[in-house]
């Protein structure tokens, strides 16, 4: 483990998480700010995994009335029509409209639920003090972070279709009850992303790795 | 006792830790919040689905699944969800989602149909699903008994159930003009509609389900006919040719008309359900009802062409039965072929009133005895002819006192009834002998034409005569002219002569 670089923690400083400066902590328990940015001054991020949990539960909770109750209602002379996401996809099915198919699988069905499952992962692994893969789990913990606000695209392309498409007599297009909770997937699994602190990745691999160092010091 | 137990001074103290606060984050809040988010809409789906029917249509022609709607009174009541071929490859099962609370609805009179552009007669439908698409029609059932397979029907039912009136069946033999929607007539205002119709079991006639609107239900009662309507009813009689029809629109597809005889006591309305006769036409079905009907057998030797089984029977020029079947027969014993003919007679029915009837308990023996009489009198059935141009026959009753005695044998079934040779036979006869006359009349034209060609033609005796007395006619006209001249010059010679010198 002589890969593990000190971290500040372990020394007793803090790193301001805008500018990047180390600095002492304030004493007791005085809240501190950053000499130079005025950041505010933390070790980690308070009650990291237990927040990235709690919104990482409530997106997968959303995700289930998301993808099932229907995003965009159609209202036309013959009557009205309402339409899930995964109804979409299917009408998209064509054989020439299949990429798009593709791409609204992947954006409003996959991608959702791979963060959701990304994150869990993450938070499952940092729990049990897992030192395998750190390189690989900020990888995958960036990719989620970049990734996650493209899928709000979904909600602007519904509330475009929506606010555009109001030729009364003929047709209309009206939001469904699903966008909403669609909407706060999307949302939720930002939240967590932002609450989740990727340097807990290396807390349990260095503290394991005093604890080795420890237990290969005892006799 | 002290706390502090001098003879144990090793015993440590107790390490004192901060108390551990198992603080529930207010993070928390937002995966709760979800939750109940969910839970709330999961439950008001729940609570809100609605039950689910399936409805058997012949065709799934028009239809979609997952889009065509249910709708009553425009209001959506369901969807189509999907569809499978029944069992027995044919007709095609949908599902469908109904509404929340639609279940009151479901019950087993309640009539599913598909909504498609329709002409029928004169009405056109479903316009409005050449834009929408096709949808399913319902029609919300009275009944109290619930239930959720559905048999849809071919097309929409004529009459909503919640019109006022009552249904009424009419037997027929033929369908005629009618159809699903066929109008019936009150005194030529629309009352109502044929409303279905189906072949009996016994395969004899048809039954005709109507509907008489709520005001014009109240005038049928049990003394009430219907006839139909159909078309244009011509009729050509002695006052001249007559036309009559119900309404054009009754020409176009028909109708049936009713019409309920006025009596002394108004008779109570007919319950709804009650069947009728549907008659041919109104004539028909004005006739009156058989009141003492009696079948005779006429044997007849002669021809019956011209004869039909409706042939009317007649005494006195008054109808009073007809003929009802016609079976010729060959004895084999005497080589005779004879025809006899059954007739159904019902001299009461057509308001024959016997004036000092004998009275009695035994109307039959009275019968027995008023024909024996009356045969006895004379009375013989002949066959007569009613059309000369078509040739048609009937059967006349008359009394021909001259006639060899006769009576009637009663032990027979139908008793027969003497017959007397008419006089058909003689017309033909003297029509054959007149034709011969006519033909030997010709032959003498003939004859005398010849005679008067031989006479008066070119090269005849008659003719040369002639020519010379033309001839001698022009001499004779000459002399007088020359006299003429000879007396204008020479008057004297009135008196004195011709003299000699004077030329």
């Amino acid at each position: 483990m002589s890969t593990m670089a000190p971290t500040a923690m372990q020394h007793g400083l803090q790193s301001c998480d805008a500018c990047g400066l180390l600095s002492r902590p304030a004493p007791g328990a005085q809240e501190g700010r950053c000499p130079r940015c005025d950041g505010e001054l933390v070790f980690r991020k308070p009650a990291s995994l237990e927040r990235t949990l709690a919104y990482v539960i409530a997106a997968a909770v959303c995700y289930i009335p998301a993808n099932v109750l229907p995003v965009m209602t159609t209202i036309t002379s013959g009557g009205s029509e309402s339409d899930t996401i995964m109804q979409g996809v299917v009408l998209l099915w064509s054989p020439t409209g299949w990429p798009l198919s593709l791409i609204v699988l992947c954006a409003s069905i996959m991608i959702p639920s791979a963060k959701i499952v990304a994150l869990l992962y993450l938070l499952i692994t940092v729990r049990r003090g897992s030192i395998e893969n750190n390189t690989q789990r900020i990888r995958l913990y960036r990719m989620v972070e970049l990734i996650g606000r493209w899928s709000m695209v979904d909600v602007f392309v519904d509330t475009f279709t929506v606010s555009l498409i109001q030729l009364q007599p003929l047709m209309s297009v009206e939001p469904g009850p699903g966008l909403l909770f669609f909407a706060a997937v999307v949302v939720l699994t930002m939240l967590a992303v932002k609450s989740f602190d990727p340097r807990v990745i290396w807390d349990s691999a260095s503290s394991k790795t005093i604890q080795k160092e420890v237990s290969y010091a005892r006799p | 006792m002290p706390d502090h137990n001098p003879s144990f001074p090793q015993v440590p103290e107790s390490k004192i830790v901060p108390k551990k606060r198992t603080r529930l984050s207010l993070v928390w809040i937002i995966p709760m919040v979800a939750a109940a988010a969910g839970v709330w809409i999961a439950v008001t789906k729940i609570l809100n689905e609605g039950p689910g029917i399936t409805i058997v249509f012949q065709s799934a022609e028009g239809l979609e699944a997952g889009k065509t709607k249910i709708r009553y009174n425009g209001l959506d009541l369901g969807t189509l969800t999907t569809f499978r071929l029944a069992e027995d490859r044919h007709n095609v099962i949908a599902t469908a989602k109904m509404a929340h609370r639609t279940e009151p609805f479901l019950v087993k009179d309640t009539k599913f149909w598909v909504v498609k552009p329709r002409l029928s007669g004169l009405s056109i439908s479903g316009l409005g699903t050449l834009i929408s698409g096709d949808y399913i029609g319902v029609e919300l059932g009275q009944s109290q008994e619930s239930e959720r397979h559905f048999i849809a029907l071919e097309s929409p039912p004529p009459i909503a159930t919640d019109t006022p009136g009552r249904f009424f069946m009419l037997k027929t033999p033929v369908l005629g003009s009618l159809g699903e929607g066929t109008p019936i007539y009150f005194r030529r205002l629309q009352a109502g509609q044929v409303a279905s119709y189906d072949l009996d079991q016994s395969g004899q006639f048809l039954n005709v389900k109507i509907f008489v609107r709520a005001p014009y239900d109240q005038y049928v009662n049990s003394d009430t006919r219907f006839w139909q309507a159909s078309g244009i009813d011509l009729s050509l009689s002695a006052s001249g040719l007559r036309v009559q029809t119900e309404s054009v629109m009754s020409i176009l597809v028909g109708g049936i008309a009713f019409e309920t005889p006025a009596t002394d006591s108004a008779k109570p309305p007919a319950d709804a359900g009650t069947t009728f006769t549907l008659f041919n036409d109104r004539a028909a079905a004005f006739r009156p009802p058989p009141l003492d009907p009696q079948t005779y057998l006429l044997v007849f030797k002669q021809s019956v062409r011209g004869l039909t089984v409706g042939a009317p029977v007649e005494i006195g020029g008054i109808a009073i039965g007809e003929v009802t079947r016609i079976s010729p027969q060959l004895d084999a014993g005497t080589m005779e072929f004879t025809v006899p003919v059954t007739v159904s007679v019902d001299p009461l029915r057509y308001g024959v009133k016997f004036l000092n009837a004998p009275t009695g308990p035994d109307l039959v023996a009275i019968r027995k005895k008023v024909m024996d009489s009356l045969v006895s009198h004379g009375l013989r059935a002949q066959l007569k002819m009613g059309s000369l141009i078509s040739g048609s026959l009937y059967v006349s009753l008359a009394f021909f006192p001259n006639a060899p005695p006769a009576s009637f044998d009663w032990s027979q079934n139908p008793v027969q009834m003497p017959t007397e040779s008419d006089n058909i036979q003689a017309i033909e006869d003297s029509v054959a002998s007149l034709l011969k006359n006519l033909d030997l009349t010709v032959t003498n034209a003939d004859k005398l034409v010849g005679n008067a060609n031989q006479l008066i033609g070119p090269n005849s005796e008659l003719d040369m005569e002639l020519n010379s007395l033309l001839l001698q006619g022009n001499d004779a006209a000459r002399s007088i002219r020359l006299l003429a001249d000879y007396l204008e010059r020479h008057p004297e010679a009135l008196i004195r002569g011709k003299t000699g010198d004077s030329q």
